[in-house]
């Protein structure tokens, strides 16, 4: 382990704009921390050479003090993004060899402002999953440990290769992309932070889709200052994407003031789910408090159609991503199946290209938008929407931010929890309404479980509030004081 | 309404269009690749056209202004929130697998359209509503022995689909709306409605029934490019189908393809499978809103159309309701002709123009944009007729030498000495040089053989190489041969 | 409603899936546990509700008539699994 690895993105910008160490020394002490959290599968495709060659590129510009934002801080990249020349496969086989010729303007953004990349991370198939063992290219392990049990555990999904590799050491930051939870939810399965912002804050413009009114990249980090220095690239206007938000872009680490002093906080009455571990409980009550403690004040709020949330959310990603992964069919790119006819061809490929999990949201979006069952699902769906919309909007009349669990348990064993989805598709009940409602909600690790587990507290803002979000996110994150790390650190024995 | 006589009696056959017109613009309707006819292959794609993963639509400003210019002209509702849908199917030159259309909330409502009949009596035929959306590429199947070909040059390019109400009952009257409908659209310059290019194609509905009785089980015939094949299809399609009912089969509602080289359709093989497209909005996009100001700009800046232009045409320059409709039928036409009527008589422009000019053109195989008389040039030669300059006949002969040379009408008058000779004294001394060598015929002149005045006129005509003004010749010889 | 394995044939035929009669069993178990659980929404009063058609509170955005993209062919066939003259091509299609 190097003590480059071990810095946070903030203060790695600040030691190599302080001369400290150079652009070169940090990216191949990354390079080597790469090598070596190979046993935990969070790379699908490493890129050396080009994070060598983008480093030598930030330490001339570091040289004649023309640093940009980023500069010279590698990190890693969710293989969801396409990146020009570089395999994209979004952890599917029909996508294999494939090699994009545009870049996203998320990562564009980032390069742009002089960050490094060292590779594609791993990721659920299509981003569909909650604990990254839909990927076609073998699940990632999380680098964490139960207490006293070197049981393999889940990273959460589907950003759990971003946030194995962060945990590990293995990246200073990560990209992520949340639909339903993919960045929250493995950050607090990694003892991470993960942003996930409001809906049209960035591009989707080349990220590989999965639900479109879902999709929200974000940055998956170790600490909150993290987050919003890497916000700050990744968000702005995109013409190219009828769904970006042409808005002011607000200086999001300035954000970070530490007072909440007169904050309303809403604590959402429906999230005192059924079964809900004690430990979680607990930990969100000790979340207000310190909230409490730094000044604000904690008011109950209603968000009635919570319970309805999962099912919205299982009718219409499914019915997006029926759609959207139509142009998977062996023709223009990806995987051919060859076949006698056309549809025969289509058919092999799309059978042999997509994994279960994939086949099984294909069908369910394919039968809920199907004749004469689009009103009963997918309408209903749209106006149960609505209303989970309008609970946000009533709640935030009240209140300034929300504050939750960010999942409904600590990272559990591989094997465990699979054979049934939707015990699955659970996992997402505390995030999944954020991205419905199209909101900014930010994950922070808070605490321990019994067994030793990171648990993450989830604050919600109003749309284009990344500012409060990450302000009382970052008051979280100090009155937690979460020192823990995991069992795998990258290059430690 | 025209009837066709089948074994059990008079069948009425019931029609509805669905006309898939190409948005007049520089790029698509989702991407800025152009819309150019005859690139290379795939070389006119981005790589939103051709569906790469990541890839995003944002429309194009003037392809929605030309939709709802076509609604105005169609004097239809403008809908100012309308949503863009998916419609998921798979096929070879549909990258996406699914198009971008229009569905439940198209951007044009309900409007109507007035065809004018041969006859000259007037239907009115329904428009259900105008909807954008992107063409597919084209797949060539006749390059290999066993594969396709996939161009997606025409991917995404913006069509406007256009559907009419079941109102046409014959095939003359299915013309008649496509002719009336290219027309507006070519007024407005909201689609050029070239059909060999494949800028307006037609789908064509049709069912039969026994007048005045129960709708029959429609048929769509895909994709008819040309106006004739659109009479023909739906001819053949008609007898098809009372040939089935009347040896008691039942029509199965289907598509179907027409064959123009056999001047049959048939059913189309790829679309056997019961569709299901599962139309759903499409969350790349927002729902279209239009501002009520902008659209009422446009409403304010709308050209004159064909049928109010006809009507003018009729009461201004007082041109038979016939002769308007043949000039406004196209814009370059009505131009054309008011360039050459103004300020001169406009019955003498509208029979040069419809008469030897269209003639011409005809002979020459060019379209009026290209004419090689333009309509100043063809003025300044009625002009020339009127004000006697030359006449009629002598008209004629500049005219070709118009068409032949390219010269004005003036030039060609001057060079070849044709000015009309008005000067009486000149006219007299030709005249008195005749009368002075043909006593004799004087004398049988003068004694009832009347006829013979055409011969003087002749001869009078021949000495002045045709210049002389007819009037005049008539009226000088008149009096001199009154003695 | 039962989902049964004729209706995952027919989706899975809309969806180009090729599927065994078995997975065709399985799926339709596996679907038929979704859809129960999905159902539960028809609890929810939504008289009167406006679906939503999107969450971003914004027009949709134009761009200018100009060509911008295009000419790319050697990219836009780079990942083509087959290609003839500029084309991509698949299995024979018959109309």
């Amino acid at each position: 382990m190097s003590a480059l690895t071990e810095l946070g993105l903030a203060e790695a910008r600040d030691g190599l704009r302080a001369k400290k160490f150079s652009a070169r020394e940090i990216t191949e002490d990354h390079i080597k921390a790469v090598e070596a959290a190979r046993p935990l599968n969070a790379y699908l495709c490493e890129t050396p050479e080009k994070a060598l060659a983008m480093a030598a590129a930030s330490d001339e510009r570091l040289a004649k003090g023309e640093g940009k934002p980023l500069d010279g801080l590698p990190l890693a990249i969710k293989d969801l993004f396409c990146t020009e020349g570089v395999p994209t496969t979004a952890g599917s086989k029909i996508l294999e060899g494939f090699k994009p010729p545009y870049e996203s303007t998320v990562t564009s953004q980032l390069w742009r402002d002089g960050a490094v990349m060292l590779g594609k991370v791993n990721l659920d198939e299509f981003a569909m999953g909650s604990a990254n063992i839909t990927s076609a290219y073998g699940h990632v392990e999380n680098p964490w440990r139960r207490k006293g049990d070197n049981h393999a555990l889940v990273p959460g999904g589907s950003s759990g290769g971003s946030a194995a590799a962060v945990a590990a050491r293995a990246a200073l930051a990560a990209t992520g992309t949340d639909t339903g939870g993919s960045i929250r939810q493995p950050a607090a399965f990694c003892g991470l932070v993960g942003l996930k912002p409001t809906y049209g804050r960035c591009s989707r413009w080349g990220v590989v889709a999965f639900a479109s009114s879902l999709d929200q990249a974000g940055p998956m980090t170790r600490s909150v200052r993290d987050a919003a220095v890497m916000l700050q690239s990744m968000a702005g206007y995109d013409p190219k994407d009828s769904t970006s938000a042409n808005v002011p872009l607000p200086n999001f680490e300035a954000a970070l003031t530490g007072d909440i002093r007169g904050m309303r906080i809403g604590i959402p009455r429906e999230y005192r789910i059924d079964g809900m571990p004690a430990e979680i409980e607990t930990l969100w009550e000790r979340g207000i408090e310190w909230l409490k403690a730094a000044g604000a004040t904690p008011v109950e709020v209603s968000l009635k159609m919570t319970e309805y949330a999962l099912p919205v959310y299982y009718i219409i990603a499914p019915a997006e991503a029926s759609s959207n992964l139509a142009r998977y069919d062996g023709e223009r790119f990806g995987k051919r199946v060859n076949g006698d006819t056309l549809d025969a061809m289509y058919e092999n490929t799309r059978a042999e290209g997509f994994g279960a999990e994939v086949r099984r949201r294909i069908l369910i979006g394919t039968y809920v938008l199907s004749a004469g069952y689009y009103d009963a699902y997918y309408l209903k769906a749209q106006k149960v929407r609505a209303l989970i919309a309008q609970d946000f909007d009533k709640a935030f009349e009240s209140c300034d931010a929300l504050l939750t669990p960010t999942a409904p348990s600590a990272a559990f064993g591989i094997g465990e929890k699979f054979d049934n989805p939707i015990q699955m598709y659970l996992n997402d009940v505390f995030t999944v309404t954020v991205n419905l409602a199209g909101l900014p909600g930010i994950s922070v690790p808070a605490g321990l479980s019994s067994e030793g587990l990171p648990l993450g507290l989830q604050v919600i803002g109003k749309a284009f509030d990344e500012e409060s979000v990450l302000r009382v996110g970052q008051v979280i994150e100090q009155a937690a004081q979460f020192t823990a790390k995991p069992a795998f650190i990258a290059g430690e024995a | 309404m025209s009837l066709i006589k089948g074994e059990t009696g008079d069948w009425e056959m019931v029609i509805g269009l669905e006309v898939h017109a190409q948005v007049s613009s520089q790029s698509k309707l989702f991407s800025g690749a152009s819309t150019a006819f005859g690139s290379e292959p795939n070389t006119q794609v981005s790589l939103v056209d051709a569906a790469f993963p990541g890839m995003l639509p944002v429309i194009n400003k003037l392809c929605v202004e030309q939709a709802v210019k076509t609604g105005l002209g169609l004097e239809a509702e403008i809908n100012l929130v309308s949503i863009f849908d998916r419609k998921n199917y798979f096929y070879a030159d549909l990258p996406a697998g699914y198009q971008i259309s229009q569905y439940t909330r198209p951007v044009v409502g309900k409007g109507r359209l007035v065809l004018d009949m041969p006859d000259g009596s007037s239907r009115e035929i329904g428009i259900t509503r105008l909807h954008l959306e992107q063409d597919a590429g084209k797949s060539l199947h006749d390059q290999h022995p066993t594969q396709t070909y996939i161009d997606l040059n025409r991917s995404g390019i913006a069509l406007m689909e256009i559907v009419s109400e079941p109102d046409i009952r014959s095939s003359e009257e299915a013309a008649a709306y496509v002719k009336k409908l290219r027309s507006i659209l070519r007024y407005l310059g909201t689609c050029d409605g070239n059909m060999e290019e494949g800028s307006m194609r037609c789908d064509c509905n049709v069912s039969v029934r026994k007048p005045g009785g129960p709708l029959g089980t429609r048929c769509e015939i895909k994709n008819v490019n040309s106006m004739r094949f659109v009479m023909q299809a739906i001819d053949y399609e008609a007898r098809r189908q009372i040939e089935v009912i009347e040896e008691g089969g039942t029509i199965k509602q289907e598509t179907r393809l027409f064959d123009s080289g056999r001047g049959i359709t048939r059913p189309m093989r790829s679309k056997e499978e019961a569709h299901d497209y599962r139309y759903f909005p499409d969350p790349d996009l927002l729902p279209l809103e239009l501002d009520g100001a902008w659209v009422q700009q446009l409403r304010s800046a709308m050209p004159e159309l064909p049928d109010a232009k006809k009507a003018r045409f009729v009461s201004q320059y007082a041109l038979s309701p016939y002769d308007a409709g043949v000039l406004v039928d196209e814009l370059a036409s009505a131009n054309y002709f008011e360039t050459v009527a103004k300020g001169r008589d406009a019955k003498l422009a509208c029979n040069w123009v419809m008469g030897d000019l269209f003639g011409a053109l005809n002979k020459l195989g060019v379209d009026i944009a290209n004419s090689p008389v333009k309509a100043e040039s063809l003025g300044e030669l009625i002009s020339l007729i009127s004000d006697n300059t030359i006449s009629g006949r002598i008209a004629k002969d500049v005219f070709a030498a118009m068409l032949d040379t390219g010269k004005n009408a003036g030039a060609i008058v001057e060079e070849q000495g044709l000015r009309q000779v008005t000067d009486t004294g000149a006219i007299e001394q030709a005249i008195d040089a005749i009368l002075a060598k043909e006593g004799e015929k004087i004398a049988e002149y003068r004694s009832g053989k009347d006829k013979l005045f055409g011969f003087f006129v002749g001869q009078v005509m021949k000495a002045t190489q045709g210049k002389a003004n007819p009037a005049l010749v008539n009226d000088l010889l008149k009096k001199k041969l009154a003695g | 409603m039962a989902l049964d394995k004729a209706t995952v044939a027919r989706i899975a035929s809309l969806a180009r899936i090729k599927m065994g009669e078995e997975e065709q069993t399985r799926m339709a178990d596996e679907l038929n546990h979704l859809i129960t659980w999905i159902e539960q929404l028809a609890e929810v009063d939504t008289t009167g509700v406006e679906a939503m058609t999107s969450v971003v509170h914004m027009k949709n955005p134009m761009r200018e008539d100009k060509v911008t993209d295009g000419g790319i062919r050697d990219k836009l066939l780079a990942n083509a699994p087959n290609e003839a003259r500029g084309f991509f091509t698949v299995p024979k299609v018959v109309e």
